[in-house]
């Protein structure tokens, strides 16, 4: 896996799969008063089922807030969003709970596993909080785990697991509910290398599935092999939009498409 | 998996879980306590108008107590008598009086005399001795909880009350009275005799309405032909006992208003240590909102928390209330421990710790999910 090139377009163009999550001029003010900052100022794009999408940029660039906003946690100033066809203009906070519980799989930098509950049940969770209970979600949440090579630490805590180990019970709980959107935050930056690969090993082969997005914020520069495409973020704006080989050669495609047409 | 969290948040940290305990705990067996001595305080109260069998009482005016009576004419009972309806008319005496214990020294007792062959309000749960006995000279019967306090070892002991001299001929169990002083039984006549009372007084009327006869009416009729005297119902000289000892002098709000006191200090220290519990696992409720869960499933696991504290808390303060109960059993203020009153106390453990969810739930409920990416 290699990023070929770096080609900047414009964000959403290269639609590859189908769309799971658009978002639309995003604008998000944060503060009040003379304190007030805008984190975002006009974001727009497009995450694609079958993808691997990273979000990079500097610190302070919009990136988390940007994060918080497609995953329904904060709600946008302007703009609109969309997650598996449902807007959510104008949700409240238990529809948009819902919305996130439905479509969303979330991983987090510091993995955030519940201390006092196993794999397992760190697993379990994500199908409970959906009112998916009984010997069903166990055996889902038990598939779960297999599906990232844990089979033998359902009963573990995560006292007792690595770092890498604790993200995969991670990618596990984000997977166990089906999800149309998987956000990930930083999902390797408190990894080891080898852990760190071996996260984004599991998210590329996630992302193949094509009833599923998978946006990644990093800037681990290791990641970027194993990404269809990368979003570039800067002040609030993105700023680039960079595909691997195939990406690029439909963009090509796009191009000589384009001037087929112009000439035809 | 709600009460899974609960659970494991619970017992995650030991030493919350201690404080939390301890709290319940203390407020369980504060409440217990007040309460079972409120009970107990009632018990004795009322045990005596309880016991008797009479359905109206003839007593002079304002009598606040069975205790504090005060003479009547001994006329009244034949006038109850001569009343249609009336089945039985009994005369009763009631008065304080001044022990003098063999041992040297005083304390003050309720003198009662009743005739047991006219139906009037004899001891109970005599455990040494007989009733019968106290057709014997000087006899009177008292309870043993007190024989310390009267300065005397058992049946056969003597003592004076005025000028005259008694004898223990037998021993009650647990017939105690709210103001911690020692009934003595006797006969009427011995009563009169003990309490300088003229031949022509007693306390009290206990009349017997026949049956079919209407209470109320048959009250009426008394009333009329008693004008110096107050005839009240059963339950009416009840409430007007406990009343008087119980609010009119404070007692039993002393006893509720410290039952109130421990339930405040208990829902503050649980409120306390769930609060700082769900402080501490603010963030694993911020993953479980960005997860999606709903404001009702985080509030599951709060209460869930209460709950278990509540459930735990109870069992161990049952554990000792009941402890205290047993040891006042022989005392001279008996806690009394019923089932509804376990079942209150486990309402009130219950709504404690409901209330104590409160403020935990307010403070999960302003979290900013978007800390679960700053964590």
């Amino acid at each position: 896996m290699s990023l070929e090139t770096s080609t900047l377009t414009q964000p959403g163009i290269l639609a590859a799969g189908e769309v799971m999550l658009e978002a639309h001029s995003i604008v998000k003010e944060l503060g009040r008063g003379a304190g007030k900052v805008r984190a975002l100022k006009g974001v727009s794009l497009q995450l694609n089922a079958g993808e691997l999408t990273l979000l990079m940029g500097p610190s302070g660039s919009g990136k988390t807030t940007l994060l918080s906003i497609i995953g329904c946690i904060l709600t946008p100033t302007e703009g609109s969003l969309t997650v598996a066809g449902q807007s959510t203009d104008g949700l409240p906070p238990e529809q948009l709970a819902r919305l996130r519980r439905r479509h969303i799989g979330f991983i987090f930098q510091s993995y955030n596993l519940l201390e006092t509950l196993t794999a397992e049940q760190n697993v379990r969770v994500a199908l409970d909080v959906r009112g998916e209970r009984g010997s069903q979600a166990t055996v889902r949440a038990q598939r779960a785990l297999q599906k990232v090579g844990l089979r033998h630490k359902l009963k573990s805590y995560p006292s007792n697991m690595s770092g890498g180990e604790q993200q995969r019970v991670a990618v596990a709980r984000a997977l166990v509910g089906a999800p149309s959107v998987m956000l990930a935050d930083e999902p390797t930056a408190a990894l080891d290398s080898e852990n760190g690969l071996a996260v984004m090993q599991l998210l590329s082969e996630i992302a193949r599935d094509k009833s599923r997005a998978v946006l990644a914020v990093t800037h681990d520069p290791r990641t970027i092999p194993f990404a269809n495409r990368v979003l570039r973020i800067e002040d609030g704006l993105i700023v680039g939009e960079e595909r691997r080989a195939e990406g690029i050669e439909t963009v090509h495609e796009l191009a000589r498409n384009r001037k087929r047409k112009a000439n035809a | 998996m709600t009460l899974t969290i609960a659970f494991r948040n619970l017992f995650h940290d030991r030493v919350r879980l201690a404080v939390t305990l301890i709290g319940i705990l203390f407020s369980i067996v504060l409440v217990a306590v007040q309460l079972g001595l409120y009970l107990g305080a009632r018990r004795m109260i009322i045990s005596m108008i309880d016991r008797s069998d009479g359905d109206l009482w003839v007593m002079a005016y304002a009598t606040k107590n069975f205790e504090e009576a005060q003479p009547i004419n001994a006329r009244e009972r034949y006038a109850a008598l001569a009343t249609p309806g009336v089945e039985r008319a009994v005369p009763m005496i009631t008065s304080f009086a001044d022990w003098q214990k063999p041992t040297g020294g005083s304390t003050l007792v309720v003198v009662i005399g009743a005739e047991a062959a006219d139906g009037g309000l004899m001891p109970w749960n005599v455990v040494e001795g007989d009733v019968s006995g106290l057709g014997a000279r000087d006899a009177v019967i008292v309870d043993k909880t007190y024989l310390q306090e009267l300065g005397i070892k058992g049946v056969g002991d003597t003592a004076q009350i005025g000028a005259s001299r008694v004898r223990v001929t037998g021993l009650t169990q647990g017939i105690r009275s709210f103001t911690v002083t020692p009934y003595v039984f006797t006969t009427t006549n011995r009563a009169r005799a003990l309490l300088d009372m003229p031949a022509d007084k007693i306390t009290y009327v206990l009349v017997k309405v026949a049956p079919g006869a209407d209470v109320e009416a048959v009250r009426a009729a008394i009333r009329s032909k008693v004008p110096d005297s107050e005839v009240l119902t059963k339950a009416e000289f009840r409430d007007r006992s406990l009343n008087h000892w119980l609010f009119a002098t404070g007692a039993g709000v002393a006893l509720l208003g410290g039952a109130v006191l421990g339930l405040v200090v208990g829902t503050v220290i649980v409120a306390q240590t769930l609060y700082s519990s769900t402080k501490d696992h603010l963030s694993e409720f911020a993953t479980l909102r960005a997860l999606g869960s709903s404001s009702g499933y985080i509030h599951r696991v709060i209460l869930a928390q209460a709950g278990l504290s509540a459930v735990v808390g109870y069992i161990l303060g049952m554990v000792i209330a009941l402890t205290i109960v047993y040891l006042s059993e022989a005392t001279a203020l008996p806690i009394v421990m019923s089932p509804v009153l376990a079942l209150v106390l486990l309402a009130l453990t219950l709504a404690m710790c409901g209330v104590s969810a409160v403020s935990a739930i307010g403070k999960v409920m302003r979290i900013d999910p978007v800390m679960v990416f700053n964590r």
